[in-house]
């Protein structure tokens, strides 16, 4: 398992190359790879936009899947219609509104817990094709 | 914005050349949009080609920065290709829902150059004195650079 903390913006483009390694490393295809650093990219930015900061961590164990699945912790503001902010184009800052639904639609599962004040954790999985 | 992002941009006659071999985090990208506004307005360009075949992720910031590039350079009367997205690329933004709908793309240089190059002709008011030499009093001004 790789952790990552997200104190500034480079950190972003660790986290990204580290997941895409690991997805690489786990058997995924390229296409599977842009997706997951794609996705990790739009959640990593989540997490410096709204928390400041945060980690991220990183493993290639998502049983009872063979995969991979990223966790993005943060003590932030935490999301307060989650429902909200999965829909396409719903924003609270000038972004698109993409980063939330995108990744979503990007990986094969993501789980939010989130408690408004406290902060957010984001899980997301990317499965191999059986 | 005073500093420059390490991304070069070169000048070739009347377009402007960037190859984007680093990794973009946004604020890079948005310098990077600084700067080839920047160069344009003092080049006077007349299209720009940006060659992302070396970017292996484009997200949603990324997208919508150089989408809005490319509108921001249009109201400066220059043309914006991206060139040479990787196909896996490509899947992913539009599976992230990111339309690049406005932004012309070409698959390398030399296709961007010649969408570049047809538009230009085309928009030229003097067909008959092509040649351009008559053409130029607007930067007479400026000399060389």
């Amino acid at each position: 398992m790789k952790q990552i903390e997200i104190r500034e913006e480079a950190d972003i483009l660790k986290i990204r190359s580290e997941a895409k390694e690991m997805a690489q490393e786990i058997g995924f295809g390229l296409v599977d790879q842009t997706r997951i650093a794609t996705a990790v990219s739009e959640l990593a930015r989540n997490v410096f936009t709204y928390a400041g900061e945060g980690e991220v961590r990183i493993e290639s164990d998502c049983r009872p899947r063979k995969g991979i699945k990223i966790t993005f912790i943060d003590r932030g503001p935490g999301i307060e219609d989650v429902e909200l902010a999965l829909t396409d184009g719903y924003s609270t800052t000038r972004s698109m509104g993409k980063g939330l639904p995108g990744a979503k639609r990007l990986m094969d599962r993501m789980e939010i817990h989130t408690h408004s004040g406290k902060g957010t954790k984001v899980t997301v999985e990317k499965w191999l094709p059986e | 914005m005073v500093q420059n992002s390490s991304i070069p941009i070169l000048k070739l006659k009347e377009f402007l050349i960037v190859s984007i071999q680093t990794d973009l985090h946004d604020r890079m990208a948005e310098q990077l949009q600084y700067d080839i506004l920047h160069r344009i307005s003092e080049t006077n360009a007349k299209g720009v080609l940006i060659d992302i075949s070396a970017l292996e992720m484009v997200d949603s910031f990324i997208g919508r920065t150089l989408a809005d590039t490319a509108r921001m350079a249009a109201t400066l009367d220059a043309d914006i290709v991206i060139v040479g997205m990787q196909p896996a690329v490509a899947i992913t933004l539009v599976e992230l829902g990111l339309s690049m709908g406005e932004v012309r793309t070409a698959i390398n240089l030399d296709e961007g150059y010649e969408l570049l190059a047809e538009k230009l002709k085309g928009e030229t008011p003097h067909t008959d004195d092509a040649d351009g030499a008559a053409v130029e009093t607007e930067e007479d001004g400026n000399g060389t650079d």
